[in-house]
């Protein structure tokens, strides 16, 4: 399947059989304009193109449609292959990334937003490139280690890091500079290279040994004409996503406006490497079936079908090819026409077991967790692995995550004083909707979203029944981010450009379903913080009532009652009712806390709840301020019970409340704004 | 006179300082402070047949301070109950909506306001009438003005003379307290009243000087009659044994208009002995009336589902159940069409005061 899709959208020479538009620049021809062209005078301009050629003029195709876009391909490509290569490696990534300004000519530098060219350097810490491949895999298209095979990677077809050098060297004329080194004892290569469009070859410039200081690794330096400029579908944007779907990365971009950006590593394990596997028959084409036939090493047609696909037993061969009224022990080579034809159809009709899922290497629910809890501030995170399912033979994961919410730390802003609200006036909401962040084999898409099977699940999910809004046909509402993840060893691109996936019916079911399972546990979170904010709010009503009631009454008695002593009479009351409930709720309490919400994390100001694995490399990185004065909590453990041994009065009494297993405190007091993590286990 | 007012007076303010006494005594006792509202409601309504009013039962509704779900209904009674008190002493009345602005402002440090609408405070002075068993004008809150009379009638208003006969067609307008205190029937010589509901349709009649010819006093409420219309209208029924007759629109709310002016409304039940006039008379529109006067059915408007629903609703009280009532919604129902007063316009600008209620009055085509 890949090789086929592959070599459709890439085709290795097409021979136009028609004349080309290029007619019109033969001199002989113009002078006898209008006049027929003989079959001789057609079949001398028809030649080969070059698969460089075709790309040179269909560079939109490959994602560099237009300078900011190239940019950010260039950059994409680049860690791609750096990604693709430490892990199959199995060394956990450490990936730098800079963007440098270049001045064209004698002209000053521009800065950052007027510049319209920049030298992309892409270092990594893999396994370093053999000398002798190093110009074929940065100068040659369709060179590449992952073409003839059917596993889980980002790249496809090795057309990327070739095609952005291409790039490179159209605009600029410079050619890809590459230092390589496959281990400390063995040297640092350098090499200059460039791509022979015409024939698909690489052209060495230059090529010595030179010190390096990596150990081992790969450098590549591209300079292309590209814009820079931030926002949506930025450089910057792609390696925040990138850094969110891959948080066993360590990610350093150095910005062309000179800043520099670490995104750590919160997740300390490799994804487990993915598997190859056969193709499964259900999804090859008839075409590539005769080509396989006419390739199969097998003898017997039998044996063909036994080891070429996956899933096909021998009995189970013999079996089609009995209904297929083919002999089993017939040469593979010579089946051919009207008899392939029903070998097929019969495959296709045969009950086969769904392929092997190991092929596939999800991101896992804890990494993305890990992921998003790192890049995106909120207060409530989840995240759901669907279990393996299958589209036309190929099989695919879906996952998808959620964070929610505002950073508490935000909310520590001095409030503006709020203007008394008129009638008809109501307190500002937020509207703004949804981010959805979709990525295939860990790769983020950042393009053409809404023609995305990923987008169009998350505006068919009824979002309302889980507490959000949202309007007819539109994303929910809210700050929050949504996170979907297909893994497959083909994912189904809608073009060649990789940016949306297609609306199969079986993926889009899966995501529907793993997007309905975040939905669910944000509605569970969101009713329960109602609750405790319900509750906070009933003592709050009281207090705030007390002082209207008590001086109505006392301007009804004319002034003439002790106000202060009624309304501490008051008060007693309230504090013994609203005790006397939270008591209820809190010994009552099932189901709160992080129960009943698996693989997820909420944030409050009092701390975190949910995979505690997060909480170590998360208390590294965050600043934790101590709690400055004791508000709100602390108020709160003196209403609770006097009898309450914890309720000593110290604000370090908090975080230590929640002691029996699973924390069960997440309210929020608005005062409140130290961030401290403490871990809770929470093990399935 | 003036004497009276000021017993009365204090009595009421007695009973506004007593709430505050409540919640006094409730939290010396760590009780929480209750109130008990009488539920104004359709299911603490009777009827009482043999008297044609609809009178209040004893269901009460407590409404407690530390009720999560009450208490700021509680709050807005204290302070609407110290805005009331305020006008007693002050003997100032005032207006429903004075009184909502009155009582607003945002409660110390929050945002939140002690009322929003004048939908929150409204009913609350309501709660406050039924269970303080004061009348609204003894609260010294007015109700709208939106009444107007003519006819030969003479009133006397804060000492004026007013001749309702001698106002032009613009009429007297009816102040909102009608009581003896406020306003005096000097003189009346009229044969009955006539209670339209629509003003459009009382100027029409008034502008025709309808009420010379037939010797009537002409009385509309713009609607749904406010206090003093049907007070004024109850003083000339009972002072001066005049009949009352009701000309509505021909739909599911001319039909409770009506059943309001006769046996009193379901809200404020606890008025009826004050407001209803169990004999008054409907006299149109009926949904007899198209077919007997010959209304093309393209002056009907379809009935909606509201209206469907409010008829059915009317079919189930207790004081629609006379067959000539049950036949006359059903009737409606039936065609599916109700009739604006305007729509007798069709056949002629002066139709109702020329034909159609002279006619009506002549054949004594009314329903009780």
């Amino acid at each position: 399947m890949a090789t086929h899709k592959s070599t459709a959208s890439a085709p290795k020479s097409v021979s136009p059989p028609k004349a080309s538009p290029q007619a019109g620049t033969s001199k002989k021809s113009d002078s006898r304009a209008g006049s027929p062209v003989t079959a001789v005078e057609m079949g001398a301009r028809q030649r080969e193109i070059s698969v460089s050629e075709f790309f040179t003029k269909n560079r939109h195709l490959l994602g560099f449609d237009n300078p900011r876009k190239a940019l950010l391909t260039c950059v994409k490509e680049a860690v791609d292959n750096a990604l693709d290569a430490c892990e199959e490696a199995g060394i956990l990534p450490e990936v730098t990334v800079q963007l440098e300004v270049v001045a064209i000519g004698s002209a000053a530098k521009p800065s950052a937003s007027q510049a319209t060219r920049f030298r992309v350097t892409v270092m990594d810490n893999g396994p370093g490139i053999v000398r002798q491949q190093i110009p074929k895999i940065f100068a040659k298209l369709l060179y590449g280690s992952k073409f003839h095979r059917l596993r889980m990677s980002r790249g496809q077809q090795g057309i990327g890091i070739s095609a952005a050098g291409m790039y490179g060297q159209l605009t600029t004329g410079k050619p890809v500079k590459i230092i390589s080194r496959i281990g400390p004892k063995a040297s640092a290569h350098y090499f200059e290279v460039q791509i022979d469009t015409k024939k698909n070859e690489p052209l060495v410039h230059e090529n010595k040994q030179i010190e390096w200081d990596q150990p081992r690794g790969t450098q590549v330096v591209i300079e292309v004409e590209g814009r820079y400029q931030k926002g949506r579908a930025s450089v910057d944007e792609y390696l925040e996503q990138t850094s969110i779907a891959n948080a066993h990365v360590r990610l350093i971009y150095r910005s062309p406006d000179g800043e520099t950006k670490e995104y750590p590593r919160a997740y300390h394990e490799l994804p487990p490497s993915p598997k190859e596997i056969k193709p499964h028959p259900y999804g090859i084409e008839f075409g590539m079936f005769l080509k396989m036939l006419h390739e199969a090493k097998s003898q017997t047609l039998s044996g063909f079908l036994a080891s070429d696909f996956c899933r096909v037993t021998l009995p189970l061969a013999d079996e089609m090819c009995k209904t297929a009224k083919v002999s089993p022990s017939a040469k593979p080579r010579d089946i051919r026409g009207a008899t392939a034809e029903t070998l097929y159809r019969t495959i296709q009709a045969t009950k086969i077991m769904a392929p092997p899922t190991n092929c596939l290497s999800p991101i896992g629910e804890k990494a993305i967790l890990s992921g998003l809890y790192k890049q995106i501030k909120g207060e409530f995170y989840t995240a759901v692995s669907r279990p393996p399912s299958v589209y036309r033979g190929n099989p695919f994961i879906i996952e998808a995550g959620l964070a929610f919410g505002k950073a508490p730390d935000s909310e520590t802003k001095p409030e503006k004083p709020t203007m008394p609200l008129a009638e008809g006036e109501q307190e500002e909401g937020d509207s703004e909707l949804a981010r959805v962040i979709r990525y295939a084999n860990r790769v983020p898409l950042l393009y053409q979203q809404s023609a995305c099977a990923i987008f169009k699940a998350v505006l068919a999910t009824t979002w309302r029944n889980y507490g959000i809004s949202q309007s007819r046909g539109a994303l929910p509402a809210g700050p929050m981010a949504i996170f979907v993840h297909i893994a497959s060893v083909w994912v189904p691109f809608t073009s060649e450009s990789k940016e949306a996936i297609a609306e199969y019916d079986e993926i889009h079911k899966d995501i529907t379903l793993a997007l309905r399972e975040c939905g669910r546990r944000l509605g569970l979170f969101l009713r329960r913080r109602e609750r405790a904010a319900s509750e906070f709010r009933r003592r709050n009503i009281f207090e705030l009532y007390i002082e209207e009631v008590a001086e109505a009454c006392n301007r009804l008695k004319g002034g003439k009652l002790p106000v202060e002593k009624l309304k501490a009479q008051l008060q007693k009351i309230a504090s013994s009712r609203t005790g006397g409930m939270k008591t209820d709720e809190t010994l009552g309490k099932t189901g709160a806390g992080p129960e009943g919400l698996p693989h997820s994390i909420i944030v409050t100001a009092e701390g975190i709840e949910g995979e505690s694995s997060l909480a170590a490399p998360v208390s590294d990185d965050m600043a934790i301020e101590e709690q400055p004065a004791v508000p709100q909590s602390e108020r709160r453990q003196k209403v609770k019970t006097g009898s309450d041994k914890r309720s000593s009065g110290k604000a370090t009494a908090v975080p230590s409340v929640p002691k029996k297993g699973s924390s069960s405190q997440h309210r929020e007091g608005p005062g409140g704004t130290g961030r401290k993590t403490h871990r809770t286990e929470k093990r399935k | 006179m003036a004497k009276t007012k000021i017993i009365k007076n204090r009595a009421v303010e007695k009973k506004l300082v007593g709430l505050a006494d409540m919640v006094i005594a409730s939290a010396q006792r760590e009780k929480d402070p209750t109130m008990e509202i009488p539920l104004r409601a359709l299911s603490n309504v009777t009827f009482n047949p043999r008297k044609g009013l609809l009178e209040m039962g004893g269901k009460k509704q407590a409404r407690s301070f530390f009720n999560v779900g009450m208490a700021k209904k509680f709050m807005q009674t204290m302070l609407v109950a110290d805005a009331l008190s305020e006008l007693q002493r002050a003997e100032l009345t005032t207006s429903l909506r004075e009184i909502y602005y009155r009582t607003k402002h945002t409660i110390q440090d929050s945002h939140e306001n002690t009322f929003d609408t004048q939908d929150e405070s409204d009913p609350i002075i309501e709660d406050l009438e039924v269970s303080l068993v004061a009348l609204r004008e003894e609260l010294h809150v007015r109700a709208e003005n939106g009444g107007s009379v003519v006819g030969p009638l003479v009133l006397g208003d804060d000492g004026d003379r007013v001749d309702c006969a001698k106002l032009g067609k613009g009429g007297y307008s009816v102040p909102s307290i009608v009581e003896p205190e406020y306003v005096e029937i000097r003189r009346c010589t009229a044969d009955f009243v006539l209670l339209v509901e629509k003003g459009t349709q009382w100027n029409r009649l008034s502008e025709d000087k309808f009420w010379r010819r037939y010797n009537c006093v002409l009385l509309t409420g713009n609607g749904q009659p406010p206090r003093g219309v049907r007070r004024l209208a109850r003083r000339l029924h009972e002072e001066y044994k005049l009949p009352v007759y009701v000309l509505v629109d021909n739909d599911p709310w001319g039909y409770y208009i009506y059943s309001v002016v006769k046996q009193g409304s379901i809200n404020l039940a606890f008025e009826s002995q004050r407001m209803a006039i169990p004999k008054a008379k409907f006299i149109g529109l009926s949904s007899a009336d198209p077919e007997r006067y010959e209304l093309p059915r393209n002056v009907g408007i379809k009935l909606n589902e509201k209206d469907i629903a409010r008829a059915k609703e009317l079919l189930n009280y207790q004081w629609f159940q006379k067959p000539a009532w049950q036949v006359e919604i059903k009737r409606m129902l039936a065609s599916g069409l109700k009739y604006e007063l305007d729509a007798l316009a069709n056949k002629d600008f002066q139709y109702l005061t020329k034909k159609y209620l002279p006619r009506k009055l002549k054949e004594k085509d009314w329903l009780d």
